[in-house]
């Protein structure tokens, strides 16, 4: 994709400058080039989805958009295998500690896309007692994808989104991610027996 | 046909004028296995490829495109992410055997892999009871599954590790069934003696209705043991997540995901080997401008042409059948293959002793 | 209607009486399983359907409200009304053992209001956490968010369960485990490729084979019934789109029929030719979803390709139309919210004229298939009996010969003026549930082919008030949605929002029968039974 087509983000290009003040070694900047080049063109997602936006997900895999032209299709069902997880679908309090903890179970380098109104903020379901107001609140997000539900090339354009944050990541920097699992462990002593 | 014995031949004179022979030995080994395990992974690479584009067409789509032209780099990528991909320790598992498992799957695989008949001249190893060597690897690679099943404490990981087993020993039989019919025809386990004695014909025609039938009942047990579609039982991803690698990450995970893809190649191979002539060009009797022509395509085009086409077969059996259920699939192998494959293994001996066979 | 109000004053003096859309009866609740039993069991009522149990918070009284159905006796129906004051503690008498249906019925009910059911087996909250503080839909509920924050820690004590068994008089709390202690429990879900969303199941197995399956719900649990509470009627209406995202538009259709009902508001026959044939057009999307999704989960994949291939040309159909592929947000009250694409007769007669091929596609894809016929023929076999107790409607019900199709039991719009057959078997296995599903796309396009030429001209919306208001009082209405009979209950005051909502979602029932199906069966099966029945998660939970 060209980088014309993508001039909207401004984070990115926030990014990008970052990248280019500090410089890199040549050796180290070349290999985090591979390396962004490679896990931003792999990107294996979780199955999950909650609801209507899964089944979205489901065209986005099927005949008419094959997200296999980008390499996305190895849809893995263990999370563990997986790159990212789209979360697709509202979040509710009896899911935030399974979906709290598939996210720890995902390999580095990990992300994720919140796809569709009820993971950006709750969407329709903001006023609900049982409600997570966005997925936001419990994991960290790379990609918003707002939407009720995203068309399937919305979600296209989200992830290309996530391809290129990718690519401009520093590898050896550390993956874009809030908080360390360490520190989750040091906030929710509760959960370390439970993993 | 190019003999490639030659090759390797004029290197090893040229080593040994320089060098005692414990140490050409030791070259040529290192650069033997370096080859191998590069192969091994290119190979392993284009497999992937070769199904995730054969199973795009399938389903009317496309496959990887974007990644290189028509999506060639697409499993170049996939491998550079899978190698820095994080391995997740797991606590309250069997850490030696948890690591251990993915590396005696990948490596009974590479036994296998070596054994195979590239071409004319090109065999690392040349037993003379090579197709027992390589029914006795592959059934090494089952106690990994096993260990990795048991080992990563879970039960998921667990029933898909014993429903391998389970499937594993029981087509075992009608592999060795099957391919000891041949054996039968052929007089030899020698795996070049194998492919000579296919020169004049490829055994699946010499062999008449016995042979034939001994090709469908490997197909069938190799795609089992294979643990591929309509058999995936082990791995069945919509019941039991992954199966036995439910919990592996990064290169443990890419182990068993290349050894699956090798293992295709390596069936395939075999059923090159034992029905279809191995490296040997086709040839017809009679048609000697035709056969002139086919010995001018290298063997190893031969072979590996051969070897795709089988796995393309075994390929398209997963992506148009629904998977079987365990009981069923263990029912079809005891009830009906095995006794057909030992009626089959009968029969062909008496083919053989009356000679009926071509 | 005399008959059955003099024959229940008989059983049971104590009963009022009020006229309505249907007969309600309130009864004490002493008096109450006795008049079920007679309900349920005498000749000349019969009625075996609970089709509804709608729990209601009075602000006096908390309390049921059962609409029953007679399956026998011209499909009428019959609400029951009982009540207790007290707010404190309050219990009713479970009649879950006459309608299996009301085992996780109640168990809503007592989620949401706390009312315990005297003689329920397994007295668990259903949707939320089992330490959730309050229940959400009393009036009186504590709404604070520091009450119930989000906690990241694992539901305690999952196993745990209660009974209130009646003894001599006397009420008595049985605690009780739901599974045993040397039972052998594989969670499946709620993050499960096969459960088809976050459902989970919990299942006790013996080497393969399970032994019970125990279903945990409300991983997708958005608490619509009690957001509409708050909203006026035009705003409720999006709801629905999103709970049975694959029965949209028959879902809309209902609410907005309810409503109009309410208002006593007649409809332009074109926007009632439009929701019917835009009906239809959202059954043979959802049956080719059902079909995708039920040959893959068999391992199948290629042909879920297929299924979505023609999916994607009904889907276009919408997209043009209502300018969405999924939450359309089509059905208004009054009418519909757009008129009609110019492409949309074509496209439709193009759906139409490609179907039948694309289904014998099907059927050579998979119906043929010997391995498919295996993993499907006699799994997860259901009776008739047990599909009426436990309310199975829509596809499942009729492959179990239990002929429930709301379009000819109780037709709404215009569908008593269209030719089409109610396809029912008799097998009652996973296989019959597939073939019943192609067979209806069949009907369907036979629907659709019947409309496309004869769209009447005219309004596409009635005149509706700006402010919506009903007058106070209950309605109850029902649709065939894909997956069975979709029910709206609502109950005004007189305002301009609804006093309560329910959304009775044949989902709901589907999944009660998980453990009856698949007792003894594989662990595959599960997941073969799972996608035959096909239900919608977010429908379940609402």
């Amino acid at each position: 994709m060209k980088r014309e087509d993508f001039k909207d983000n401004e984070y990115i290009d926030q990014l990008v400058e970052e990248l280019n003040a500090t410089g890199a070694n040549v050796v180290v900047g070349k290999l985090d080039e591979l390396l962004n080049w490679s896990i931003s063109n792999s990107l294996w997602p979780l199955c999950f989805g909650t609801s209507c936006c899964a089944i979205e997900f489901m065209c986005l895999g099927a005949a008419r958009y094959d997200m296999a032209r980008f390499g996305f299709e190895v849809a893995r069902n263990s999370p563990r295998q997986a790159d990212y997880i789209m979360v697709q679908g509202t979040i509710v309090h009896r899911m935030a500690p399974v979906m709290r903890r598939l996210y720890e179970q995902l390999a580095e380098p990990k992300y994720i896309i919140a796809c569709g109104g009820c993971a950006v903020s709750g969407g329709p379901f903001k006023k609900s007692y049982c409600v997570v107001k966005g997925v936001d609140e419990i994991l960290p997000v790379d990609v918003y994808v707002p939407g009720c539900p995203p068309r399937p090339e919305a979600m296209f354009y989200g992830l290309m989104q996530l391809q290129r944050k990718i690519k401009v990541q520093k590898f050896f920097g550390g993956v874009n991610r809030k908080e360390k699992i360490a520190d989750f462990f040091a906030n929710h002593p509760e959960m370390e027996g439970q993993m | 046909m190019f003999n490639f014995g030659v090759v390797t031949n004029w290197i090893n004179d040229m080593l040994l004028s320089v060098m005692p022979q414990w140490a050409a030995t030791l070259i040529e080994c290192i650069v033997i296995g370096v080859i191998l395990l590069l192969l091994y992974a290119l190979l392993a690479l284009f497999y992937i490829l070769y199904e995730r584009k054969l199973c795009a067409w399938f389903q009317c789509r496309l496959g990887p495109m974007r990644v290189g032209p028509w999506g060639l780099l697409q499993v170049f990528a996939d491998m550079f992410k899978i190698l820095i991909k994080e391995i997740i320790p797991l606590k309250n598992t069997d850490k030696f055997l948890f690591g251990l498992a993915p590396y005696l799957v990948i490596a009974s695989s590479v036994i296998m892999f070596a054994c195979l008949p590239w071409g004319y001249g090109l065999q690392i190893i040349d037993y003379n009871i090579g197709i027992l060597f390589i029914l006795a690897v592959s059934s090494c690679g089952v106690i990994g599954i096993l260990l990795a099943g048991w080992s990563s404490n879970n039960k998921y990981t667990l029933i898909g590790a014993m429903r391998s087993g389970a499937q594993m020993v029981s087509y075992e039989l009608s592999l060795g069934l099957a391919i000891l019919t041949i054996i039968v025809l052929a007089g030899t386990m020698n795996i070049n003696d194998l492919v000579w004695a296919q020169e004049d014909g490829w055994f699946l025609f010499k062999g008449h209705v016995p042979a034939f039938i001994a090709f469908v009942i490997y197909l069938i047990a190799a795609t089992a043991e294979t643990n591929r579609g309509p058999f995936d039982l082990p791995e069945a991803e919509h019941e039991l997540i992954a199966g036995y690698h439910t919990e592996y990450s990064g290169i443990h995970y890419g182990f068993f995901y290349l050894a699956e893809y090798l293992n295709l190649f390596v069936v395939s191979g075999i059923a090159t080997l034992m029905f279809l002539g191995g490296w040997m060009p086709l040839h017809v009797p009679g048609w000697e401008g035709f056969n002139a022509i086919m010995d001018y395509i290298p063997s190893v085009v031969w072979f590996l042409g051969k070897a795709f086409f089988i796995s393309f077969v075994i390929i398209w059996f997963k992506w148009t059948f629904p998977r079987v259920r365990i009981d069923q699939m263990l029912a079809f192998e005891w009830k009906y293959l095995m006794p057909f494959a030992l009626f089959n293994l009968v029969l062909m001996a008496v083919f053989v002793a009356l000679g009926w066979h071509f | 209607m005399v008959n059955i109000q003099e024959k229940i004053s008989k059983i049971c003096p104590s009963a009022t009486f009020e006229e309505g859309q249907h007969l309600l009866v309130t009864v004490p609740d002493k008096d109450w399983y006795q008049l079920a039993k007679a309900l349920k069991e005498d000749a000349d009522l019969n009625f075996d359907v609970l089709s509804a149990l709608v729990g209601m918070d009075w602000k006096d009284s908390l309390g049921c409200l059962y609409y029953l159905t007679s399956t026998k006796n011209d499909w009428q129906m019959l609400t029951v009304k009982v009540a207790t004051e007290d707010r404190q503690n309050p219990m009713l008498h479970s009649v879950s053992d006459l309608w299996k249906v009301a085992l996780f019925q109640e168990r809503e009910v007592y989620d949401f209001y706390g009312i315990k059911f005297i003689n329920h087996p397994d007295m668990r909250r259903f949707f939320l956490r089992n330490d959730w503080v309050g229940h959400p839909l009393r009036k009186d509920y504590d709404a604070n968010p520091e009450l119930n924050p989000i906690r990241l820690t694992d539901e305690a004590d999952e196993d745990k369960t209660c009974s209130y068994v009646e003894e001599n008089g006397k009420i008595k709390k049985v605690e009780g485990r739901v599974f045993g202690e040397d039972e052998y429990v594989v969670n499946f879900g709620p993050q499960h490729p096969s459960t088809h969303g976050v459902m989970r199941f919990r299942t006790a197995i013996d080497g393969e084979v399970i032994k019970k399956v125990d279903v945990v719900s409300g991983y997708i649990h958005r608490g619509i019934e009690k957001l509409c509470e708050d909203l006026t009627y035009p705003q409720t209406l999006h709801f629905t789109d999103r709970m049975d995202y694959m029965s949209a538009h028959m879902n809309r259709h209902c609410l907005c029929m309810c409503i109009e009902k309410a208002m006593g508001l007649e409809i332009p026959r074109r926007a009632q030719v439009i929701r019917v044939m835009m009906d239809e057009l959202m059954r043979i999307s959802s049956h080719l979803l059902s079909f995708g999704c039920m040959t893959m989960d068999l391992g199948a994949t290629t042909a879920f390709f297929y299924g979505f291939r023609e999916r994607e040309q009904v889907l276009d159909i919408f997209d043009k139309t209502c300018g969405a592929r999924m939450s359309m947000n089509y059905n208004v009250i009054g009418g519909v919210v757009a008129d009609l694409h110019p492409d949309f007769v074509k496209d439709v007669k193009a759906l139409c004229a490609i179907m039948p091929k694309r289904l014998e596609e099907y059927h050579k894809l998979f119906t043929g298939n010997i391995i498919g016929q295996n993993r499907t023929k006699g799994v997860g076999v259901l009776s008739k009996e047990d599909a009426i107790n436990y309310a199975i409607t829509g596809p499942s019900g009729r492959a179990s010969g239990f002929a429930c199709d709301c379009r000819k039991r109780h037709p709404y719009a215009i569908y008593n003026e269209l030719n089409f057959n109610e396809v029912v078997m008799t097998e009652g296995d996973s296989f019959a549930r597939y073939l019943l599903r192609l067979k209806e796309i069949e009907e369907s396009v036979k629907i659709l082919e019947q409309l496309v030429d004869r769209i009447p001209e005219g309004e596409i919306r009635a005149q509706v008030p700006k402010i919506i208001k009903l007058p106070a009082g209950r309605w109850y209405q029902q649709v065939e949605a894909s997956r069975g009979v979709f029910g709206v209950f609502i109950e005004s005051d007189g305002n301009k929002n609804p006093y309560r909502v329910h959304f009775q979602s044949p989902c709901f029932n589907l999944v009660g029968v998980m453990d009856v199906c698949c007792k003894d069966h594989l662990i595959a099966d599960l997941i073969t039974i799972g996608a035959a029945l096909d239900f919608v998660i977010p429908d379940i939970d609402r």
